[in-house]
């Protein structure tokens, strides 16, 4: 193998355990972190069921977003669902056989380049020229769309122009990083890079604000059932504060009936 | 002193303002002293190590509540919320949109416990809590009224309020508390009101409420128990509503409603206080506190049911937290709330909305009204922020909407709605919630109550409004002070139990109408 090839497998798994470490670790604090009281946002469900569809329409269709922003849900929409589709077809990448006749499906799934490009480029305008953004925005938020925008548009020169990568090799590279039967990589530059930044992207995914993936499964203003008075909800640690009568205003305004 | 300001001229159409830096700058409302601070368990001035009290406190605030850590993580900076708070809209100060304020604290969460934030603070946006934070975070989390309207607009629900609440508890602990909450809280932990009004006092209040209604319906005895053992209803109202114009006229509404269902009631002068701002000070401990004298105040009087007045921040306490915090409802397992919960009465909700009930006996015919009494006035409601979006009435999906409106419509004959975009649950805040109704704060309260106030004046205009209805007795002294700055009349603000009151027909009467009837038949 070449050196630049045994460069970028280690980087695949050291960024790979990196994402790994990192979200599992971020899960397990959201997990563990109790939500001490209702707080529930309206509209809101009044049932179990009402939320998982509430969880549901957020995720899917970015309802609240869609109240709120017209704009900003439409660029953000059509990122993530361009996103989601490349993506997918991104698995034929990883297989390590010949590929199911499934995967004619995804075939025209390479156009969702343009769509993704597209919101992409509707939010970096947006956090240029809108001022209340541009206001709220860190170097960070512009650095992350920049590297979207540089993995879709390399994505795109190899897929749409002349540039074409070789795709076997592509396909025996990132399918032996899955089988451990470590290939060497083309050395494009455009394919560098792209994969470059998708590794990095992937390492900070557990330490930036990508952390919206998890935490919109975590938001108790989302994910709470509105039935505080039929059902008593406490955190443990105001129960045990309860129990051991522990509050330091016990000391001070007295003892509590 | 407190600085002059202009007061925002109302424009037809609500529009996103162009960002004005600094114009909200100060140095926030009056801070709170030894006096008050330390019967809450503060510290009387600033700390000496106050960052590392700070931090640490930081630490164990985001390691108890999961919203705090998850809103802390999870925002992406997408900007929806910028547009959505009053503050902001009336005042122009980017400090003042949602997420801007949330940064405030997010930057310093970011350098102290984020690896970007601890490497590359430039990078993310993580700031130090040094002297000038702190100011920021003093002034500017002290023009947030809680009111949540950003997390309804946020794509991952991230509740602005919530991180108000931590910030104020922070601010607290380091010894920067803000007078006019605490000295409150002070009066209510140790007399039972906000006002710090004694029993003997209370109970002069309330005879002279009686006999003033027994002139006013020609001799229908309307009583106001006070501390009456047995009785089946405990009303917590907020002490607002004693003394206070309007408020005043919506308690008057509620003894006639419970006259006319004959039930036996009660208000109790060792919890003769609604309203819980441990809530606006984001203190678990006070809050619980202060609901823990609901529970011995309904222990003691032996109520069967426990039922709360018109008050916004009250409702949602009562409603979202009493049984968390206090038991008061159902599957607390310690020994007082076992005892409260065999002495209710769970054909009821626990605790239960003056509208719920109102509007309980109104669909069961139980009350009747002259609607005619009303007819000079059209009506519009202000849904309060706490109640539209952080509680429910009746049990049904958008029950808390729906509910305070038919009962008004069932008193008026005039009602109409302000632009769906400022009801609801995207219900502009009166400008005065979350501890802001102070007078050192009144810049911000006039200019967050522009977006309300536009919309009033638009169906002013066009319907002929000349009534604002509330359930909240912050919204309705607020309304009362800023109505007058926009060019409306100051006495349009009413409790919505006062168009009830206007309306009802009382016993004499009601066994008139009754005869009438049996004649007609
Ligand atoms: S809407 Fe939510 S995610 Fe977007 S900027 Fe505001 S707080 Fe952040
Ligand atoms: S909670 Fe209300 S006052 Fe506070 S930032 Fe959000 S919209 Fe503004």
């Amino acid at each position: 193998m070449s050196v630049i090839s045994i460069f970028f497998t280690a980087l695949f798994y050291i960024t790979l355990i990196v994402f790994f470490i990192g979200m599992v670790k971020k899960i397990y604090q959201f997990g563990i972190t109790p939500a001490p009281l209702k707080i529930p946002i309206a509209p809101t469900p009044l049932t179990q069921k009402g939320v998982v569809m509430r969880i549901i329409r957020e995720i899917v269709l970015f309802e609240s977003l869609f109240r709120s922003n017209k704009w900003i849900w439409l660029f953000g929409w059509l990122f993530h669902i361009g996103l989601l589709l490349i993506l997918i077809r991104h698995m034929r990448y990883f297989w390590p056989d010949d590929l199911p006749d499934i995967f004619l499906l995804t075939q025209s799934f390479k156009y969702a380049a343009f769509v993704m490009v597209f919101g992409l480029i509707g939010l970096m305008l947006r956090r240029i020229f809108v001022e209340r953004i541009r206001y709220i925005s860190a170097p960070s938020d512009y650095l992350m769309l920049i590297m979207l925008l540089i993995i879709g548009i390399s994505g795109m020169i190899m897929t749409f122009t002349s540039n074409h990568t070789d795709i076997i090799m592509v396909k025996e590279f990132a399918s032996g990083l899955v089988s451990f039967n470590w290939k060497n990589l083309p050395t494009e530059v455009y394919f560098l890079i792209h994969i470059f930044l998708v590794f990095v992207l992937m390492a900070i995914f557990p330490i930036s604000k990508l952390l919206h993936m998890p935490g919109i499964f975590f938001s108790p203003t989302l994910n709470q059932v509105d039935d505080a008075r039929s059902k008593r909800h406490i955190a443990p640690w105001a129960l045990k504060q309860e129990q051991e009568h522990a509050t330091r205003l016990e000391q001070i305004l007295g003892k509590d009936e | 002193m407190v600085k002059e300001f202009d007061i925002p001229v109302l424009p037809t159409y609500l529009e996103t303002p162009k960002l004005k830096e600094g114009v909200m700058d100060g140095e926030g409302p009056f801070k709170s002293t030894q006096e008050f601070q330390n019967p809450l368990g503060f510290p009387g001035e600033k700390v000496d190590n106050w960052q590392k009290v700070a931090i640490d406190k930081i630490g164990e605030l985001k390691s108890k509540y999961r919203s705090l850590q998850v809103f802390l993580d999870s925002c992406v900076k997408c900007g929806a919320c910028t547009d959505k708070c009053h503050y902001f809209l009336g005042s122009s100060d980017p400090k003042n949109m949602p997420v801007a304020r949330q940064d405030l604290f997010r930057s310093v969460y970011r350098r102290h416990f984020t690896f970007a934030g601890k490497y590359f603070p430039k990078l993310v946006g993580a700031k130090e809590l040094d002297n000038d934070m702190l100011d920021d975070w003093y002034n500017y989390f002290h023009q947030c009224s809680q009111c949540r309207r950003c997390s309804v607009f946020c794509p991952y629900g991230i509740d602005t309020a919530e991180i108000s609440m931590a910030a104020r508890e922070v601010l607290d602990v380091v010894g920067i508390g803000q007078k006019y909450c605490n000295q409150i809280l002070g009066k209510a932990l140790t007399i039972g009101n906000n006002l710090g009004l004694p029993e003997p006092a209370l109970r002069d209040t309330l005879l002279d409420l009686e006999e003033e209604i027994e002139e006013e319906t020609g001799g229908v005895a309307v009583k106001y128990p006070l501390d009456q053992k047995g009785a089946e209803i405990l009303l917590i109202t907020p002490s607002a509503d004693f003394f206070a114009e309007p408020h005043i006229d919506g308690l008057i509404g509620y003894g006639k409603v419970f006259h006319q269902d004959g039930v036996s009631w009660t208000l109790s002068s060792y919890a003769s206080e609604g309203a819980n701002f441990g809530m606006f000070i984001g203190s678990y401990d006070v809050m619980r506190k202060a609901a823990l004298r609901i529970r011995k105040a309904a222990l003691d009087l032996e109520v069967s049911r426990v039922m709360v007045g018109e008050c916004g921040h009250a409702w949602r306490v009562a409603y979202s937290f009493w049984n968390t915090l206090s038991g008061v409802g159902v599957g607390a397992a310690d020994e007082f709330s076992k005892k409260l919960q065999d002495q209710l009465d769970h054909r009821y909700p626990q605790p239960q909305h003056i509208i719920e009930y109102t509007h309980d006996l109104i669909q069961r015919g139980k009350l009747v009204f002259d609607k005619s009494a009303n007819d000079d006035r059209t009506v519009t409601f202000h849904d309060s922020c706490n109640v539209a979006r952080a509680t429910n009435m009746g049990g049904i999906l958008g029950g808390q909407f729906i509910l305070p409106r038919e009962v008004i419509k069932a008193v008026c004959n005039n009602y109409v709605d302000m632009e769906r975009s400022t009801i609801k649950e995207s219900t502009f805040c009166c400008g005065g919630g979350g501890g802001l109704l102070t007078d050192d704060l009144m810049e911000i309260r006039v200019k967050g109550a522009m977006p309300r106030m536009q919309a009033l004046k638009t169906v002013e205009k066009d319907n002929g409004v000349n009534t604002l209805a509330a359930i909240c007795a912050i919204c309705k002294s607020q309304f009362s002070k800023v109505l007058p700055k926009f060019d409306f009349d100051p006495y349009m603000i009413v409790s919505v139990h006062q168009l009830v009151s206007e309306a009802i027909i009382m016993d004499k009467r009601k066994i008139e109408v009754q005869e009438n009837k049996l004649e007609a038949d």
